[in-house]
Formats: C-alpha cells, structure tokens, sequence
C-alpha cells in the first residue's frame, strides 16, 4: 500500500503555455488533438494543431486512494494496462478505439461505455485537473481526494467538455476495484420485452453492469463475486456465454467494431429516459441500445426523423458519426440549446478561452 | 436599514403573508447552523410556487437587492447567513413530492422537501435516495445540491453530486433554466457538476430530480476496537487496498467513543482508543464474502475485537451512536466547533496525531468522529464561547487543522461548504488565479453579483490580509498580492 513507480514521462506544459498565449495573441484558432481516434465526433475544428500526446506520464498512483493522476496525453491504454496490474479499473468502461486513445481526450470527450449503466458517467469520477485556458494561465481545480466542497466544481465541469473551455494538463480520476466476478447471458427477445426486463433487473437490484440489445437478442453482464453470480444466474435465466466469447462481446459495444455498428452511417445516438425507450424504438428500422435502453444508436435515418424520435420519449440525440464525406458539414450535431441555456454557456466559455481560440466550433457553432 | 417603499409593495403584491418585515419576524431567520455568525435579515420571503420565486428574483434583480436562498438552516458553514440589505428567500414551503416512479428510478421534489422525506416516499417500493447527511429528517434537498452533501454511504454511492439527474434553476436573471435530465445526460457543458455545491452563488434550486436506488438486499454491521488510534487509521486504508468497498467505514476515537456511549448507550467498548464502523450491503453471497474478508483483515491489522452486529436492531443501535455524535460531544463542552477537511487516506494517521498535537498546543479539548473511508475528518473542537478568548482560541486551531488538511494535499471543506467560515483558509488551497476563475465564473451566472454575495470565494484583499495573519515558515502565501 504506497504510491506506485511509474515511468516519469514529459511534462510538456510550459510550452503549451507558450503555444497558446502566442495562438490567443495572434487569434489563431487550435485544435486541441490527443490521439485524434475522435476526429469523428462533434462538429468539425478548422484550426491549427495543439497536439498533446509529447504531454505524457502517470503523475500518482496510490491504488488505496483509489485515484490516478496523469498528464492529459497519456494513453489511455497506458493508465488502463498500470490500474489492471494492480487489480483496478477506470470505473466507466470508456472507449478507446485502437492505441492512440488518450487520457486527456477521454474525459474532454466524456464518453462511457458499457459499465456506466452501473457505474456511473465519466463526470462522476472527475475529482481534479489542471487546466491550461484560452488565454494561458495554468489553474488546477478540485483534487485527489474524494469528498471535495471548496470553490466550485470545475473539474466537474470539463468532463464532455470537448476542449472548448481548456486544455486539460493533468486530470485526477476515481478509480475503482476489478469485480471479482462476471457472467455474461444471452436471451433472444424483442426490444420491448428486453427492456421491461432490464427494468425489472435494476429495480430488483441486480449488479447489471452491462446490457446490450440488437437484432433480437440481449446481452447482460452482472458482476460481484463468483460464489454470489452462482446463485444468482439461474434465476435471470439466458445461454452464459463463456468468458472470452463475453470479454470480446464487450470490447466489440465498447469499441463499436460489433457488426450493428460496421453498417451504414450516419450513427445518430439517442439519449432517452429508459422507460420511453421501447415505444421510441419501435419507430427506427436498425436500432441498438445499451445502458437498459437509456442508449440507443440508430443508423441510417435523417436527422429529421430522430429528432421527432426523441423529442417524443423525452431524450435527446447527436449525430455521432458521419460519412466521411461529410465531415464538412456544419449543422449542428448535439441537440440544440434552449437560449437562456446558450447565453449562459457563451459566458462561462469567455471565463475560460475569452479569445475563442480553443476548439470553436466543435460543440456548437459560436462556442 | 431604511426598506424602499416601492420594494415592499412590489413583493408584497407577490407574496401577501408570505414577506416578513418585521424585527421580531425576521430574527428567526438570523442564523443557521453555524451560530457564531448572525445577522438578522431585513426581509424575508417564503414562496410557494416557482412562479413566484422567479417574480421575486426580477423585482430585487431591478432594486439592485441582494438575495441570499436558505432551505432548512441546517448548514454549518453560514451559507444561508442573511446580508446586510438583502432578502432571505426561503424555500421550505415549497416542499412537495412531485413525483415518485421506481420504473424509471428517480424520484422528482422540490427544493423544500426534507432529505430524508425522500428516502421515506421511495421506500414503499422499495428504493430510497442514497446521500444521508446525519441532518436528514431537518436538511432540504435544495440545501444537499447547493452544498453537494454527502453522508455516512457515500463511500460507496456517492455524494449529492452523483444521484442527482437534473435540477431547475432560477437564475438572478429570472430565467428558469433545466440542468441534467433524467436520462442522465444532456447536451452542451455539465453545468449541473457546477451548480451542485455551489453554496446558493450561482442560482436558486427550485426542483430537483434525483435518482431512487433499490434498497440493499442485504446489509452487515461490523465494529472493530483498536488500543492505537495510528493503527485503526491505517486498516481504513487496508481495507480499500484489499478491494472491498463498504456502504460505510467510519471512525471514532476515545472522546467520541465515550461521549456517543453516554449518550446513546449503544455498546460501544469504552476501554477502546479508537473503533471502525465497517457495513458492506448488497447481495447475500457477496455481502458474506466482504465481511469474512473485513474481519480477518481489521484482525490482522490489530483489532482487539471484532464483533458483527447479530440482526437489524443491533445494527441500528451500533450506528446511533455514530449518528448522534455530534450532540453526545456537544454535551462534553458547552461549545463545540466542527471542522470538515478531507485528505488522501494514507495521511490519516500522521493528521490525527498532529491534531492531537494541536490540541495540547491550544489547550482545547477535540473529539473525532467520521467519514474515515472518504478520509474525510470532522474533528469536534470543544470550549466555552463564555470564557474569554476561547473561541478565538477555537477559530484559530480549527484554521490549523484545515492548514494541515491542506499541506497533506487535501481540502479545507469535504461537504459542509466554505460559507463565511473557511473564507480564509479558501486562501491557502487555491491561489490568486483559480480564486479569480471562480469570481468570473459566479459572474457568468449572476452578473450583477447580487446572489448570496460575499460567501464560498474570498476576494483576493481578503487573501492578503489573512496571509498576511499566517506565516508559514518565513514565507508569505501569496505574497506577490498588493496588501490593501
Ligand atoms: C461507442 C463509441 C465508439 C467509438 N468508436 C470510435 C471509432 O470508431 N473511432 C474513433 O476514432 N473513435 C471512437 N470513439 C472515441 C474514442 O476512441 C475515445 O473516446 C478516445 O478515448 C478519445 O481520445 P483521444 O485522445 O483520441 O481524443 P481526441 O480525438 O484527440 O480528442 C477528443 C476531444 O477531446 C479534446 N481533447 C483531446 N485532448 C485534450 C486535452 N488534453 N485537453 C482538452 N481537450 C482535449 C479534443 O480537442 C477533442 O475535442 C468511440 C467512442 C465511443 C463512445
Ligand atoms: C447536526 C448536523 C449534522 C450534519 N451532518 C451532515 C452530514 O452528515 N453531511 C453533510 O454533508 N452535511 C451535514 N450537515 C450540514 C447541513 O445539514 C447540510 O449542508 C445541508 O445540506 C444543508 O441543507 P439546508 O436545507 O439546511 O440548507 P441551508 O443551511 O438552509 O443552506 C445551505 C446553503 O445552501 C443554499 N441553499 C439552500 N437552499 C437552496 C436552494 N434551493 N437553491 C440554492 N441555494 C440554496 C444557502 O444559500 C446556503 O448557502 C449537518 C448539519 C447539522 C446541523
């Protein structure tokens, strides 16, 4: 139980410092890139590269605190290969396609993969970070310690942030035990169905962390000990899978290199409250959806018809992912903000990049 | 203060009965839970509906009046300390379940229902909500999100922060603006991660919507004594790194052992220098597991006993002691004074001992009792506010715990806020830059700076003079500030 040797890395901030003061003096635009493996999502940046990935290194790690600290460029493979040695994990499951997937890119981005059903966004394990702003200053929120009430929460507040309030140059995550067990089922059943299952799971307070639906069939991951899923499995009823055909399963939903997901784009992702899921889904032709209905992808429907979708069950959508042809486009790919809601927005991103210089355009048009 | 006429009448026609003017209606409201501070308020507003909250936000929004929210006045940081000039707005009225609905898991209230109202609406299907402050039969829910209020589980289920879905703001602007949403995720920034513990500075709660968990199937209750408070404090670390994650892991020492046994006679070992309250919850076979793993551990880690509670009643007699701890303690003295800083576990033990320190230093008494698997300490400073210099003396241990928080790489507030009281030790954790992100950030929300002003961020002249108080070791913090 002590702080675990890590390699030193690079700490590369005063010249990042360097590079945006003199990009903020100048009013050149820059385009914040990790690992780039997310080029896809949000609208396009025109802007010059801020690259992050010379940024590099694990800064602390005590696995009795259950929090890591590293440098934004750090590869998330990196930081999920040091937490498994040690028996841990990055609670939400995030997606990491191929290996150049980095820490600070994670959390800017703020997406989650399967485990979040049960473990929550990447929001909730935010507990600190080091910021670089727009205009150059170097600020650190928040900390490594769990409990945390002094100045507001603004390492909170750059998860899903997608860089347009700052660089993250260090971020500090909760981090959380292996289960010491995991069981994956599979039922064929239909959307509806599926759903008022996992429904009933969840109110029962089974340890889903995991549930994936499409094409008639339902995968659910339980985990907790071997001797409880034992008991447990019998009851929920399903073929186990066995465990590398379930490890693989899961990384292919995480990843999206599961065959619903090879088919045709655009990939538009709805958010809906779980219990509208079914009524929503019954509308779309190719539909999947993970977190017990709470998400769902669609593929190959107009933007138009997801809206009335979703503005229906109450959710909302993003485009997730476009044909490469158009990654021109400019619309808007998250769900539009109600004005109050924007204004408030545009002045909380002046507090933190009063140039714009800092990925304008990738959530919304003028942010 | 001289009320402007038109004011008055201008609430007055929004609020009827519901606006205090008076001296003698308004000293009720001239303090919460931190009774050091008091100012009585000149004008009180208690609405009942959002509609009118929104009515009273503009009409002070053009009278240049400041307006400072309080829920139930259970803080204890002075957050809902009313300002010189300003309204009170009250939120208690408006306090009605709007929704319960186990399918969907959440639970829809506005900012006036009690905590614990919550957890008593869901439990007849059987869910409840998890953040349960020791004040949860009196704190409001608006009060919980405004201080991001944690409580004896959050260890495992989080703080206000993580089961709360969305909530309605009013902003000092008089927009009514939704934050979350119940599907837990919402397009744009997550401004709600900033509203939640934003002590009341960046807008009113008027409904929150937070997320309902099933109640465990199976809970335990097990009470580990220890001869050395150093032990017991490095077995809290123990028991993480060995991958267990209980509900609960929470610390007492002697003082608080003996005080919560008198008062509560819950069966605590009174010959124990320090014990662990250890509860895993979940499912039968799990819950068996952690807890023959806790035991065989807290006994490798020098336990002189280890004893698990045998049913339901046992166990709730084992937790009010540590639940009525603060007015056992309050009986030892006829003042106490609660500090609430949070370090990394591994510092535990050395803290614990440089507050014992402390204590011998300052001639003042301490009892500990807490959050020891968050690392999140509240030691409980005792003297008598009568005796001349005590609670200067009080005052000025509590700023050297929160200093030795700091150094440790902690925080000087886990969960009870900065309010008026850690205004100075806000200085030594943050510096000139984030204390100015933060002004700016208020700002963006409030920009005439009229919403609960003067609490949570200090200004930077507040900063200079406090460093100006504390040398540490020659240096100055932040001695590149003008002095004002
Ligand atoms: C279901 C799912 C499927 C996915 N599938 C794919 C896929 O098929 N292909 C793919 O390429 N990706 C995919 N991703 C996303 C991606 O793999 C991960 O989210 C990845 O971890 C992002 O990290 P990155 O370093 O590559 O980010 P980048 O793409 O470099 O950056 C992401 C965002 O974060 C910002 N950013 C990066 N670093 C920082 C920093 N230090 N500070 C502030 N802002 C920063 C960027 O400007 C950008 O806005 C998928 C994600 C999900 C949820
Ligand atoms: C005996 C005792 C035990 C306690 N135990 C715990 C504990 O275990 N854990 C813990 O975290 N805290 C604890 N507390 C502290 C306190 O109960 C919490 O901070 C609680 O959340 C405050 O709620 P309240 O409704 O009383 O808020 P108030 O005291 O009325 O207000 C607190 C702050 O919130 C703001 N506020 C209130 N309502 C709103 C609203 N609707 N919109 C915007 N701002 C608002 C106020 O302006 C003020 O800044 C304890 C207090 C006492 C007295």
């Amino acid at each position: 139980m002590a702080l675990i040797e890590t390699p030193p890395g690079q700490d590369l901030t005063d010249a990042l410092v360097e590079r945006v003061l003199a990009a903020a003096n100048a009013g050149t635009p820059l385009r914040i890139v990790g690992g780039d493996t997310k080029r896809f999502y949000g609208r396009p940046v025109a802007g010059e590269t801020l690259a992050l990935a010379g940024h590099h290194g694990v800064v602390r790690y005590d696995p009795a605190e259950l929090v890591i600290t590293a440098r934004g460029g750090t590869l998330l493979a990196d930081v999920e290969a040091l937490l498994a040695r040690h028996g841990q994990r990055l609670p939400f499951e995030p997606p990491s396609f191929g290996s150049l997937a980095t820490l600070g890119g994670t959390v800017a981005a703020g997406l989650a993969g399967p485990a979040r059903v049960a473990r929550g966004p990447v929001r909730d394990c935010v507990l600190g970070a080091r910021l670089l702003t727009g205009d150059g200053r170097v600020l650190k929120f928040g900390g490594e310690v769990m409990k945390n009430v002094a100045g507001y929460d603004v390492s909170r507040l750059l998860a899903g942030s997608l860089g347009i309030l700052g660089v993250l140059l260090d971020v500090s995550l909760k981090v959380l035990p292996v289960a010491r067990g995991a069981r994956t089922l599979r039922r064929h059943i239909a959307a509806q169905g599926a759903i008022d299952l996992l429904g009933a799971a969840a109110q029962r307070g089974l340890p889903l962390t995991g549930s994936f639906w499409s094409t008639g069939e339902l995968y659910l991951r339980l985990e907790g000990s071997p001797s409880g899923l034992d008991e447990l499995v019998p009851t929920i009823g399903g073929d186990p899978l066995d465990d590398s055909a379930a490890a693989s399963l899961w990384q292919s939903v995480r990843e999206q290199t599961h065959a619903y997901f090879t088919a045709a784009h655009p990939l538009g992702r709805l958010s809906l409250p779980a219990t509208t899921a079914g009524a929503a889904l019954v509308r779309a032709d190719r539909i999947a959806f993970e977190w017990n209905g709470a998400q769902a992808w669609v593929t190959g429907v107009e933007r138009e018809t997801i809206d009335l979708i979703t503005r229906a069950a109450g959710g909302h959508a993003t485009l997730f992912r476009r044909d490469d042809a158009e990654d021109r486009v400019t619309g808007d790919v998250f769900a539009p903000l109600p004005t109050p809601l924007l204004d408030l927005h545009r002045a909380v991103k002046r507090v933190f990049d009063p140039a714009g210089i800092l990925n304008p355009g990738r959530m919304y048009a003028d942010l | 203060m001289a009320i402007d006429a038109g004011l008055l009448r201008e609430l007055g026609s929004v609020l009827g009965p519901g606006l205090l003017s008076t001296p003698a209606a308004c000293v009720a409201y001239e303090c919460d839970a931190l009774t050091a501070h008091r100012h009585p308020p000149d004008l009180v507003a208690l609405p009942t509906s959002v509609e009118q909250v929104q009515q009273i936000v503009r009409i002070c929004r053009r009278h240049s009046v400041p307006v400072v929210a309080r829920g139930s006045g259970t803080g204890l940081s002075g957050g809902a300390l009313p300002v010189a000039g300003g309204l009170l707005l009250v939120l208690s009225r408006l306090d009605e379940i709007l929704e319960v609905d186990p399918r969907r898991g959440l639970a829809r209230v506005q900012p006036g229902v009690t905590n614990l109202a919550v957890s008593e609406a869901a439990a007849p299907f059987g869910m409840y909500y998890a953040p349960d402050p020791s004040s949860q039969v009196a704190c409001s829910v608006g009060g919980n999100v405004a201080e991001n209020s944690g409580g004896v589980h959050c260890l495992k289920y989080g703080l206000t922060v993580h089961n709360v879905l969305a909530v309605k703001l009013v902003t000092m602007e008089g927009e009514l603006l939704t934050l979350g949403s119940e599907t837990g995720e919402a397009p744009g920034l997550n401004l709600l991660g900033a509203v939640i513990g934003s002590e009341g500075l960046l807008g009113f709660v008027v409904e929150v919507t937070v997320r309902l968990l099933p109640l465990p199937r199976r809970v335990e209750l097990l009470l580990a004594a220890f001869d050395d408070v150093g032990r017991c404090a490095e077995a809290v670390g123990q028991v993480i790194a060995a991958g267990i994650i209980p509900a609960g892991l929470e610390m007492m020492d002697a003082p608080a052992i003996k005080a919560a046994e008198a008062f509560a006679r819950c069966g605590y070992p009174l010959d124990a220098q320090a014990l662990l309250l250890c509860e895993v919850d979940g499912l039968p076979a799990d819950v068996d597991d952690d807890l023959g793993r806790a035991r065989t551990l807290l006994e490798a880690a020098g336990a002189t006993s280890v004893r698990v509670a045998r049913d339901a009643g046992e166990r709730q007699r084992m937790w009010s002691g540590r639940k009525s701890a603060f007015p056992a303690v309050g009986r030892l003295a006829p003042d106490y004074y609660c500090m609430d800083g949070t370090i990394p576990r591994r510092h535990l033990a050395d803290v614990l001992a440089q507050i014992a320190a402390l204590s011998t230093t300052y001639r003042l008494d301490v009892a500990n009792v807490f959050h020891a698997g968050d690392g999140n300490l509240h030691p409980l400073i005792l003297f008598d506010a009568g005796k001349d210099g005590e609670l200067e003396r009080a005052e000025r241990f509590g700023a050297d715990i929160l200093e030795a928080c700091v150094a440790a790489g902690g925080t000087v507030t886990g969960e009870h806020g900065v309010g008026v009281e850690k205004l100075g030790p806000m200085c030594s954790q943050f510096g000139a830059a984030e204390l100015a992100t933060f002004h700016a950030l208020k700002l963006a929300f409030d920009p005439a700076g009229l919403l609960n002003p003067g609490k949570a961020v200090p200004t930077l002249a507040r900063c200079a003079d406090y460093g100006a108080l504390r040398v540490h070791g020659g240096r100055l913090p932040h001695s590149h500030l003008p002095r004002f």
